[in-house]
């Protein structure tokens, strides 16, 4: 639109037949493009339709879950296990599992390797994007250094053999330092901190602040809202992984949450101290559901400050470049 | 065009630096002192690049070894024993065909959706209820492989409302989740649940990109909804199409191995087996790390010669492709 306008002005007259089409819509206000014809009853219904099957599709098994996990025993036998809506809701399922033992356990271990995780991401990747944000000597070759390991990465034997070679094996930094540098978390920055005007950081550089200062004083400041987008990936990317606990922990009693849930809840092994025999103790399918639903929440708690970001296009603007 | 194009991030590079006015005539050791607090700052990412995304490659070195975990990569030099002991091995052939069906049933049925789910939401004229279908299809992304499983076991599993509805309309009961026969269509329909919403960001962002005036020219031509589609919208976001089918293809041999691993032993070998937990439970479990050492290199360079080779076609059809 901006384009014709400037393209009507240089010929000397306004784009008439153009502007007329879009005034005559302008009035719904509803970011309806004036040339868009209306839609029929029936590829409206059919839209809708397609829509309200995919909600339900993806957030079916969340409810199925929440309600399972509120479930009393009356409420699984009832129905031969399938919970809708638990007519008897109680946290017994969650008191059971925070009481102690394993999962009590793995819990403290997930939080502790997602936050310090983090932390470390954080630090690296940061200070990483900030110093290829500018020209410095060799910064071509260390940014095409870390984006070729998108495209190619060890298979799962060398990377075994390379954290046993490092000392990591049956160690907690196996689970942190073999991810610590996400090479598209590392283009997200560069791009933004790249947008920071150089004339400000010239004009620091003048005042007599070196590199430390302009990373500290202007540059993460300025970037508060992408550093906390990309510190919530790291966050969600170290809390979800599995797969690195498997390989690089031998012993069960160090396991993270996801681990666990995948015994207890994918294989069905019987969770110690649950199942007793004691009145009023909760059906084993509450406290599975309720083990899913704790390894849910960190997720969904940020998961509105993710979204935020998709829908607002911030991020998406970055990874297109 | 995006974040993998190598050569054109790198000629944007930041801005000028001060008192770089004749960078050309500084001596390589003048520049990296001036540079110096900005290579410190670079220094651990790169420490990090080289200790597991480069150094591990080394590592391959022993599928030509019969490699002894206790004299580690000095183990006895076999040549290519460990890949003819893999070539006559009927589990990796059984592994490869297995991860070649979900490779191609993915790229069917997974590869358009989120194209077409993007085209329908993108039709949505509403900002508010388009956010409330992003909000809701972008969040199973953000939930890690064993909480899908398990959200996949309550609905469709022995007591879930699945197996439930069918027992109700009189039918057998069927737990997809345990049936081998299945097991090929569960993989690519929770990759499809999970993924597709969140998949649809960088369509939406290329089809945000066309231009409005094309459009409206369009339709003052008489072009119609369908006749838009073909020839403005399709063409608009065919670089970023192409692009991200390239990094598909990349992956043939990748298939969801963390969603695999979780489920395999439910559904037996012979069904749930490909190349990924073929290495892992032969390899790492089962101790055979010179043969699945030569599987997994032979992933790899399969993986890295498709990538080339798709981006030579691309090229050849005048587009960007992955890289120039």
């Amino acid at each position: 639109m901006i384009e014709a306008n400037a393209s009507g002005q240089l010929f000397g007259r306004p784009p008439a037949p153009l502007k007329s089409v879009i005034d005559a819509g302008a009035g719904g206000g509803d970011g309806r493009p004036a040339w868009l014809e209306h839609e029929t009853v029936l590829e409206k219904s059919v839209k809708t339709a397609v829509f309200v099957v995919v909600i339900l599709a993806v957030l079916y098994p969340f409810l199925s879950v929440l309600a399972t996990s509120l479930a009393s025993e009356p409420d699984v036998i009832q129905n031969g296990g399938l919970v809708i809506w638990p007519e008897h809701p109680t946290l017994s399922a969650y008191r059971t599992i925070f009481q102690g033992g394993v999962v009590t356990r793995a819990i403290e271990v997930s939080i502790g390797i997602t936050v310090i995780g983090t932390l470390l991401s954080m630090a690296v990747t940061t200070a990483m994007a900030y110093g290829l944000s500018r020209r410095i000597v060799g910064g071509r070759f260390f940014l095409l250094m870390a984006l070729t390991t998108i495209l190619f990465t060890p298979g799962i034997i060398p990377n075994y053999l390379a954290v046993k070679q490092y000392g990591l094996l049956n160690s907690y930094a196996a689970l942190i330092l073999p991810i610590l540098v996400n090479a598209f978390n590392l283009i997200v920055l560069r791009q933004f901190f790249m947008n920071i005007p150089s004339e400000l950081l010239d004009a620091a550089k003048i005042d007599g602040a070196n590199d430390w200062d302009i990373l500290l004083q202007i540059v993460i400041p300025l970037s508060k809202a992408v550093l906390a987008v990309v510190a919530l990936f790291y966050a969600v990317f170290y809390w979800n992984d599995f797969f690195r606990a498997l390989l690089y922990l031998n012993d069960s009693a160090m396991w993270p949450l996801q681990l666990v849930l995948r015994l207890y809840v994918v294989q069905g092994a019987p969770l110690p101290g649950a199942g007793d025999v004691a009145e009023n103790a909760p059906p084993l399918e509450s406290i599975q559901m309720a083990v899913v639903v704790v390894a849910m929440i960190p997720i969904l708690m940020v998961y509105p400050f993710l979204q935020r970001y998709f829908t607002r296009g911030v991020l998406s603007g970055a990874i297109k470049g | 065009m995006s974040a993998v194009d190598v050569n054109r991030a790198a000629g944007t590079l930041g801005g000028v630096r001060v008192g770089t006015a004749t960078p050309a005539r500084l001596s390589l050791w003048t520049r990296i002192w001036r540079d110096r607090l900005m290579l410190l700052f670079v220094l651990p990412g790169v420490v990090y690049f080289i200790l597991f995304g480069y150094l591990p490659l080394l590592g391959n070195i022993i599928a030509f070894e019969d490699y002894l975990p206790f004299v580690g990569f000095d183990s006895p030099f076999v040549g290519f024993d460990n890949f003819r002991s893999m070539i006559s091995d009927t589990a990796f052939w059984q592994a490869l065909s297995n991860t070649i069906v979900i490779t191609l049933m993915q790229l069917i049925f997974y590869f358009p959706a989120p194209i077409m789910l993007a085209l329908l939401m993108q039709s949505v004229i509403s900002t508010k209820i388009r956010r409330i279908i992003q909000s809701v299809v972008y969040l199973p992304h953000f939930i890690s492989w064993v909480i899908v499983v398990s959200l996949w076991q309550q609905v469709l599993g022995g007591s879930g409302i699945f197996v439930h509805t069918l027992r109700d309309l009189g039918l057998p009961a069927i737990n997809v989740m345990t049936e081998p026969g299945l097991f090929k269509a569960l993989a690519t329909s929770q990759l499809i649940w999970k993924e597709t919403g969140y998949a649809t960001i960088i369509f939406l962002a290329a089809l945000l990109n066309i231009e409005a005036a094309l459009y409206e020219a369009a339709v003052m031509d008489g072009a119609g909804r369908w006749q838009r589609l073909w020839n403005i919208t399709l063409p608009g976001i065919l670089g970023v199409v192409i692009l991200l089918l390239i990094l598909r293809l990349g992956l043939t041999l990748t298939v969801g191995f963390e969603q695999i691993l979780l489920q395999r032993n439910a559904v037996g070998p012979a069904a749930g087996e490909v190349l990924d937990t073929y290495v892992y439970f032969k390899g790492i479990v089962g101790g055979q790390w010179g043969v699945t050492a030569a599987a997994g290199l032979i992933k790899g360079i399969f993986g890295t010669a498709i990538v080339i080779a798709a981006n030579k076609l691309a090229h050849r059809f005048g587009q960007e492709g992955v890289y120039s």
